[in-house]
């Protein structure tokens, strides 16, 4: 079952997952929808990159649902997962293979229609031309991240995660990689879910954030009025407060 | 397997292990075998026994490294993430490793099979049809192997790696490869019995020495293979849902897993 017309591209319902004895992520649930792009924040050890791994297929929930347009993760996976995709400092393309070379392998993997023209496009959206025929192994971390950006682009996702995208890059890289990033939610269907640390960043671009600590959603907000409702002058304070007392807080 | 076209366009290095190592094998045992017809008291003509059974041996280790090759090439490039959260099934990705091994072990299969017959007068019409039924169960239990190696390296970690190249060595007393294995003691004879390639070494002195091959034992050989290369995917399967349980496909960089 699929719901095109429905406005959430991601819905998360008591999604637990323990390692043994540690609840690493503990009944969390949250949607993100079409245009909107939400920031998951929280400590290091918090639940975020278990959460994104769970999204991804790559991670099987203890309990709870995950739906990528309607679509149960569990049951369809394939189809889930072709609306996905996903862009990690920790994932980076192969090294030996050429900026060409790995989106046309990704993009024959995600059944990219009219792939040739698609790798194109993306290739000159991401300023890329010059490394067209370069190994990925050899460019810096700003160029290998906008290969990774391309490549988590080039099935026109509904769903679009990123794990910390911006977190090797200097802050010009980084600005240029938000705004590539808000023009995707802007101009298409798809919605995005981001992890990241910077403070700055999540102001700059998120709708809407998410903190995790202990596995919980702890608050839940616009970034920019979060703060303030929470007697906290910056969003940085805001964090360092989840992540030190977060039994101060109701969590969601 | 466009990937590892990719590789092999990219990097001459890569052509070594399916041209120039199989080579190196059928040169160095075809002299042996020259030199061994030379000076055996015996009418038995070496060639077709023993560089025959090397090819043949040949041909079986480079369909197994050639599945665990290509799978390596994922653990090797950390590319695990981005492979299994794509729509990617687990079959789809099996077939792939075995469609690319069975493209450069055919390649392989060429080189020594031109080289043979050129510089050693080595004919495979000596073996006639029976061939066919040889290199399929090589084939399938190359694959099995391969597959079942790459699901331990899934398990244990990238420093497994290690355990996947030597499986043929340690296999090859058992397999009969040079010799019949009714000369080895029992518990080896045993173990030889549960591996299909030893069935197509039996097979292939029976024909040197004048005889037929039995149905039964290409039957056996054959449904053994196909056996193991069940039971090779199974065993991948539920070794990547336990790799999905617990998380190490997210985790993969890590030396070891345990």
């Amino acid at each position: 079952m699929t719901n095109q017309s429905g406005k959430n591209v991601l819905s998360i319902k008591d999604l637990r997952k323990a390692y043994g004895d540690k609840i690493a992520v503990d009944r969390i649930s949250f949607d993100v929808s079409r245009g909107e792009i939400v920031g998951l924040l929280g400590p290091n050890g918090a639940g975020k990159t278990t959460t994104i791994s769970m999204i991804l297929g790559v991670l099987k929930p203890d309990s709870g649902s995950i739906h990528v347009e309607g679509i149960d993760l569990a049951d369809c996976r394939a189809q889930a997962l072709g609306r996905t995709n996903f862009a990690a400092v920790y994932a980076p393309l192969p090294g030996n293979l050429t900026v060409r070379q790995n989106l046309r392998v990704f993009g024959l993997l995600y059944g990219v229609r009219r792939l040739s023209d698609r790798i194109n496009a993306l290739i000159s959206q991401f300023d890329l031309e010059k490394f067209r025929n370069v190994k990925c192994g050899v460019l810096s971390s700003g160029e290998q991240t906008r290969v990774a950006l391309a490549k988590a682009m080039l099935n026109q996702p509904r769903l679009l995660l990123l794990d910390e995208p911006t977190a090797s890059l200097d802050p010009v890289a980084a600005r240029e990689i938000r705004s590539r990033i808000r023009h995707f939610a802007v101009s298409g269907d798809g919605g995005v879910l981001w992890t990241t640390h910077n403070m700055v960043e999540v102001q700059d671009v998120c709708d809407r954030v998410l903190f995790l600590s202990h596995g919980r959603i702890m608050l839940e907000g616009n970034p920019k009025t979060l703060p303030v409702e929470h007697g906290q002058p910056t969003l940085e304070e805001l964090f360092i407060a989840v992540a030190r007392e977060p039994l101060t807080l109701e969590p969601t | 397997m466009l990937r590892y076209f990719y590789l092999l366009r990219g990097t001459p290095a890569r052509w070594m292990p399916i041209f120039v190592w199989v080579a190196i094998d059928i040169v160095l045992w075809g002299f042996i075998t020259k030199f061994l017809n030379s000076v055996a008291a015996s009418r038995l003509n070496f060639v077709p026994a023993l560089l025959g059974a090397v090819l043949l041996f040949d041909f079986f280790i480079r369909v197994m490294h050639g599945v665990a090759g290509v799978f390596l090439e994922d653990v090797w490039s950390r590319n695990f993430l981005n492979l299994f959260a794509s729509p990617l099934t687990i079959p789809q990705y099996l077939l792939g490793l075995v469609v690319t091994s069975t493209v450069t072990s055919l390649l392989g299969l060429m080189v020594m099979l031109v080289l043979a017959t050129a510089l050693f007068g080595l004919s495979f019409f000596v073996y006639g049809l029976t061939l066919v039924p040889f290199l399929l169960i090589l084939f399938l239990f190359g694959v099995s192997l391969g597959i079942c190696t790459s699901a331990m390296v899934l398990r244990l970690g990238p420093s497994a790696e290690w355990l996947v190249w030597p499986v043929p060595a340690v296999i090859s007393p058992f397999a009969g490869v040079f010799y019949p294995i009714s000369i080895l003691p029992h518990w080896m004879q045993f173990i030889g019995k549960l591996l299909p390639v030893s069935y197509v070494f039996e097979g292939l002195r029976k024909i040197i020495s004048g005889g037929a091959v039995p149905a039964t034992s290409l039957i056996l050989g054959g449904g053994l293979a196909v056996m193991y290369v069940l039971l090779a995917c199974w065993f991948f399967k539920r070794i990547f849902r336990h790799a999905v349980r617990t998380g190490i496909l997210a985790r993969y960089s890590a030396e070891s897993l345990s």
